[in-house]
């Protein structure tokens, strides 16, 4: 009898060709010397009026095969990029153009794209392209935006793209009676996802079959399909988007498309030939997105327990210089910002601003960590007025397990109204503090301080919706040979689809594991689909790929059931085989049963002769029944009413140096219900991950602009991401998996929990150690130790 | 991020290479190439052509006397690292060297393209300096000994002329009774320093070299200066500038932390 | 004018090929494009995120760093050649699969051919060595703590080879 996989920490099957380097990333498709490279010309200024752009330099270089400006795009793809997620409070939104026209509106935004023989020729082709340009006074940053003195686009007043706001209540008057009411200005600044590849396109236009195949770094091949059909004026048919091995998204790969992904197909079309667009390191920081920036002020009231009767946070978020992805991130912010809690009032305002930097898109998180951020260092604040332990006034807000569904009285990104399906917070906590040791801290503190060593402990809490719609499909094609094809249209970037899919589909259909192969990503093989973000896609195409293997066996049942002459309800599929129960002899293996499916007139071997019209059948029936179709397959789809929220809480224990000020994390403890685990194996790696970028966002990375809007550290020599000495030797963890009731299988998002408190565990930490206010993340040794030169002067 | 053209000449011998470098004013030398070649893929140097000396005879050895250690042109850091008798000769080579980059870095990166890189954010200069060595160069009217305390003329400058390579650093040996020490703190493990210190305790003097300091490789004489004074001591004499990763005033932070790290390391009781 | 082009001849995995490239020609991109040996990747072509990492004469450096031309001469390693020839995986990859030491894969083939070489120097790390062994590349899906796992796992898996061997 085959066991259960589900819950079982299978080996990735995809490793397989990764550790032999058969893995076939963007860069890797059409390696060929007839491969056309292309590169970029890219604004060096942050604000800038185009006055000329001379290229007649360019195709005198040996190699160069086109030059594209604006001037040389038309139809829809002279208009502007899609704003591909409007919302009604966005009044102001603007995106980019494929190629600037007139005006760039930030460093490395993309004016001039050149095809040659190799990416060689192409940047030196780049080189000698002019521009004149008048240059422009940017904006930078969150305080230069809301002064706006200076405009980024001259018809958006203020700089304000969106001003929106939700509220539970008369949060003013909930303020007034509050017995006790505190202030918190905080800051977040601006990370990238940064994965080890960058973005990369391909594109091969076919004239015998009228069509253009092109492979993308994405996180969502039928969004770049619909956008390169609708801008190169083809029809869907005509286009097939594949989507390689992904080197890491994290975010930035569902924004599309980027100029690339359409400038790279109309090349190949106009050119006839193989076209490849490989980012660079350099152009992944100018020219992809960043996100994280925010700056927060919180009103809070609440009485002598800590329990939270007013909320009241205003917050400005950098989206940079476009808004291609609306306003996803800021919702996401504003409401999932109330985490396990449940203020008697809530009210939430927010303005998201244009700056004349990088523009801001979902990374991992997408909103939740500078949420989780404003929430939490309300908690430590509401603990520190009180006297209080900081897990006790968590306790005292946190939504009870007998209240799910709890209604936040909040519309969510997905504008669902933000209900929670389930959860269990105080478990959680009780089992974050034992796994930190929060209660022995006390004493560990003493005994370090003995030694003249500094030490700060710190928790802090998050939900997170997950599976969000609106819905993902999956087909289950059994072939003759036995093996099972599976294909899911969202995309992978690492998450062990073709390992975690398989092992779904074994457990329904009861085929053999490694009979399984799935395909991600590839809109020939699933057309509906919509991406890989916001922790969807175990939920998602996880639950449509088990009803799809639903289907697939039903039919397979059916069919067994009358070649096996007895009743479906009697029979079983172990290991790929169908027979019936408590009688092995009487048994047909699922290929037979795909053979069977699909009545035959031609023999092509051995195996289809039992298929032909002679051999099988009742002749008093159609071949092929009324209500079914030929083919042993399943095809189902998803659409779940709302998200399932997983959650979880993070706690660290942090040493600060009392002289260099260097921070150095002695243990870290995660606890996360994502609801049913299909892979404990995976999703440990997905929390490893996702607490690695965290310690990153908190105590490495930043981006630094100077005035004019230079990125200062587009390298990774100075964008400082973790290496394994940065990162904690060791991440405790424990899970809690409460189902949720949303899906069949139970399950909830696990994808980008590992990020979401990093900055409010260390934040919370840094301060417990050092007895000061911790305010703006991230934090470097160079900041805290101005921290205290400034603290010991308002101290003294 | 791909390099501009250039010529390449791979000579094998001293002689062809000062040719190829007399030849052509644009003319840059390779050897371990892991500061240049970033330089040139990122198009922030373009050398006309490149003259690659890894194919010279003679150039890779490592060679210790009881005088010091002679690191030849194309001795790897790593070479260097792991040579136990160079590190018994003069112990500030290892303890300096396993703080340049990271180990993938060393196998290839040499210590003399390093030293004539002439950056001040790097450890080998420093070291180079605070123990009096010297750089061997071939020139095309023949050879020179150039002392380290004539060899950084500016930030990211030596005064070796275009037309001449460096063909071998020499580091004196650790005196009898004298004592070293080194230590750095960067931001990642790793990367350059933020601030680093090298000290050289020899016969009642104290000379403390600075990484990631000043523009240029620094030692300061802080012989006869209490050690609890000698971080103010040093920092009258140094110009600790901020960047990204550090202001100026952190900067001066860890070289007052450093100062005291090192000296009292190097003349703790054994 | 057309870039001048030189006779490079690469020894890769124990197989000569005899190209014609320019010179400013990446060794990276001479594996990856010149011989489509695409195993070898390209994270950062500034020496930092260790991705292209290979070996040469059995050391391990970096492709992006170097040009094809500097590699005459020089015997390279790259992931597809670390698998035996029936295909079997070598203990360093073995242990990746074991550990779940990779997610997207991207900079799993410099990791390999790092440790592949730096447990060729140090059979037997302590902890803190095989977390030494690994500090000078970037991997921004895992977090690092699978991987120390796969570099302690393939020491085990080297030492049992031996044991077995004797």
């Amino acid at each position: 009898m085959t066991t259960k996989l589900m819950g079982t920490g299978v080996q990735r099957v995809e490793d397989q060709r990764f550790l032999r380097g058969l893995g076939r990333y963007a860069d890797d498709v059409a390696v060929d010397a007839s491969t056309l490279h292309c590169a970029v010309l890219r604004s060096p200024h942050a604000h800038a009026r185009i006055v000329d752009i001379d290229v007649a330099d360019v195709l005198d270089v040996d190699g160069v095969h086109a030059v594209w400006t604006y001037d040389d795009l038309t139809g829809p793809m002279a208009d502007p990029l899609p704003l591909l997620i409007p919302h009604p409070a966005l009044t102001h939104g603007r995106t980019q153009y494929a190629l600037a026209k007139d005006e760039v509106n930030y460093m490395g935004e993309a004016i001039a794209f050149v095809v040659a023989d190799d990416r060689y020729v192409a940047e030196d082709a780049v080189g000698r392209i002019k521009v004149t340009y008048d240059v422009l006074p940017p904006v930078v940053g969150i305080a230069a935006a809301r002064a706006a003195d200076r405009l980024v686009h001259d018809d958006v007043p203020g700089n304000v793209g969106a001003r929106m706001e939700q509220n539970t209540g008369d949060v003013e008057a909930a303020l007034a009676a509050a017995p006790h009411r505190l202030t918190l200005d905080l800051d977040v600044e601006r990370s990238a996802c940064m994965p080890l590849e960058g973005r990369g396109t391909v594109a091969r236009w076919d004239p015998d079959i009228d069509r253009l195949q092109v492979w993308t770094s994405t996180q969502t091949s039928t969004g770049v399909r619909a956008v390169v059909a609708v801008k190169l004026g083809l029809d869907l048919r005509q286009v097939d988007v594949i989507t390689p091995d992904v080197g890491g998204g994290f975010g930035v790969k569902i924004n599309h498309p980027w100029p690339e992904e359409l400038l790279v197909p109309l090349a190949a079309r106009t050119l006839g030939r193989t076209v490849k667009f490989t980012e660079d390191r350099r152009e992944h920081f100018i020219s992809s997105a960043h996100e994280r920036g925010q700056v927060q002020h919180i009103e809070v009231g609440f009485d002598d327990d800590g329990r939270l009767l007013a909320l009241d946070v205003m917050f400005w978020h950098d989206h940079g210089a476009y808004t291609p992805y609306g306003l996803i991130v800021p919702i996401i912010t504003s409401t999932q910002l109330l985490g396990p809690y449940k203020p008697d009032v809530y009210r939430v305002v927010f303005e998201s601003l244009y700056t004349n930097t990088v523009m801001v898109t979902p990374y991992r998180g997408a909103g939740r960590p500078q949420g989780c951020y404003a929430m939490e260092r309300t908690m430590d604040a509401i603990a520190a007025e009180l006297g209080k332990d900081r897990t006790e006034v968590r306790a005292t807000n946190f939504i009870q397990p007998d209240e799910f569904p709890f209604e936040q009285g909040l519309v969510f990104q997905d504008g669902r109204e933000l209900t929670y399906d389930s959860g269990d917070y105080p478990a959680s906590l009780e089992k974050i503090k034992a796994l930190i040791g929060w209660d022995d801290f006390p004493a560990y503190r003493a005994e370090m301080a003995a030694q003249g060593r500094r030490v700060g402990i710190g928790l802090a809490c998050y939900v997170e919706g997950t599976g969000v719609g609106p819905y993902e499909g999956a087909h289950v094609h059994v072939e003759t040979s036995g093996k099972v094809k599976v294909a899911t249209g969202l995309t992978t970037q690492g998450q062990g689809h073709a390992t975690v899919f398989a092992q779904l589909v074994a457990d329904e259909l009861g085929c053999r594991f490694e009979d399984v192969e799935v395909v991600t990503g590839d809109t020939r093989r699933m057309p509906y689909a919509v991406g890989t973000f916001a922790s969807r896609a175990a939920v998602m195409s996880g639950s449509a790929i088990h009803l799809a293997a639903r289907k697939a066996k039903q039919k397979a049942l059916t069919i067994a059931a009358e070649a096996l002459e007895a009743s479906p309800d009697d029979l079983q599929i172990v290991d790929g085989v169908v027979s019936v129960k408590g009688s092995p002899g009487s048994a047909i293996d699922l290929g037979t049963v795909a053979v069977l499916s699909n009545p035959l007139r031609y023999a092509f071997d051995e195996a289809s002769k039992a298929a032909t019209q002679f051999t099988v059948g009742d002749a008093s029936k159609p071949p092929v029944a009324e209500d079914e179709e030929p083919g042993l397959e399943g095809t189902d789809f998803y659409s779940p009413e709302r998200s399932t929220f997983a959650s979880g809480m993070h706690a660290v224990i942090v040493e600060t140096d009392p002289l260099t000020a260097e921070i150095t994390v002695l243990k870290y403890a995660v606890v996360h219900d994502c609801g049913k685990l299909i892979n404990p194996t995976i999703v440990e790696g997905q929390i490893h991950g996702g607490v690695a970028q965290g310690v990153g966002g908190a105590l490495y990375e930043r981006m630094v602009y100077d005035e004019s809007g230079q990125l200062l550290n587009a390298s990774f020599m100075d964008f400082l991401m973790p290496y394994v000495t940065e990162v904690p030797d060791g991440i405790d963890i424990d899970h809690l998996e409460t189902p949720s009731p949303l899906n069949p299988l139970g399950i909830k998002g696990a994808g980008e929990a590992g990020v979401i408190p990093s900055a409010a565990v260390f934040a919370s930490a840094i301060e417990d150690a050092e007895g000061l206010p911790i305010t703006a993340m991230p934090i470097s040794p160079s900041d805290l130790f101005h921290l205290r030169l400034a603290h010991a002067e308002e101290t003294s | 991020m791909k390099p501009a053209p250039f010529d390449y000449v791979r000579p094998g011998s001293l002689a062809d290479a000062l040719a190829a470098l007399s030849d052509d004013p644009g003319a840059k030398v390779l050897a371990g190439g892991q500061s240049l070649v970033p330089l040139l893929s990122m198009r922030l140097a373009a050398p006309s052509t490149l003259v690659d000396i890894n194919g010279l005879p003679g150039l890779d050895g490592v060679e210790v006397t009881d005088d010091g250690v002679r690191v030849g042109a194309l001795a790897r850091h790593a070479d260097v690292l792991a040579h136990d008798e160079a590190a018994r000769v003069q112990p500030l080579l290892r303890l300096a060297l396993s703080h340049v980059a990271h180990p993938t870095i060393r196998n290839r990166g040499t210590t003399v393209g390093s030293i004539v890189h002439a950056d001040a954010a790097a450890e080998m200069p420093v070291v180079l300096t605070l123990l009096g060595g010297s750089v061997e160069v071939a020139g095309p009217s023949g050879t020179r000994t150039v002392p380290a305390d004539e060899l950084y003329v500016g930030p990211l400058e030596s005064s070796l002329a275009h037309d001449e390579i460096a063909t071998s650093a020499f580091f004196p040996a650790l005196a009898p009774g004298a004592r070293v020490a080194f230590a750095e703190i960067a931001r990642r493990h790793g990367d350059y320093a933020l601030v680093g210190a090298a000290a050289l305790v020899e016969g009642g003097t104290v000379r403390v070299g600075y990484v990631s300091v000043n523009d240029v490789p620094v030692v300061v004489d802080l012989t006869g200066v209490p050690v609890e004074q000698m971080a103010d001591a040093a920092l009258a004499q140094l110009e600790p500038a901020g960047d990204i990763h550090a202001t100026a005033d952190y900067r001066a932070q860890l070289v007052r932390v450093l100062t005291e790290r090192v000296v009292r390391e190097a003349t703790a009781d054994e | 004018m057309s870039e001048a082009l030189l006779d490079v001849r690469l020894s890769v995995n124990g197989v000569v090929h005899d190209l014609r490239l320019p010179a400013r020609r990446l060794l990276s991109d001479a594996l990856r494009h010149d011989l489509g040996l695409t195993g070898t990747h390209v994270g950062c072509e500034h020496g930092v995120c260790g991705a292209c990492t290979v070996l040469a004469d059995g050391r391990a450096v970096r492709a992006c760093l170097m040009f094809a031309v500097s590699a005459v001469g020089l015997e390279l390693t790259t992931v597809e050649g670390l698998a035996d020839g029936d295909g079997t995986l070598s203990n360093v990859q073995q242990a990746f699969v074991e550990c779940h030491g990779l997610q997207c894969g991207f900079c799993t083939p410099g990791f390999l051919t790092t440790i592949t070489a730096g447990l060729r120097e140090n059979p037997h790390p302590t902890h803190e060595e095989a977390r030494d062994m690994i500090a000078g590349n970037l991997c921004r899906c895992t977090g690092y703590q699978n991987i120390v796992k796969a570099v302690e796992r393939a020491a085990e898996l080297g030492s049992h080879e031996r044991a077995e061997g004797s």
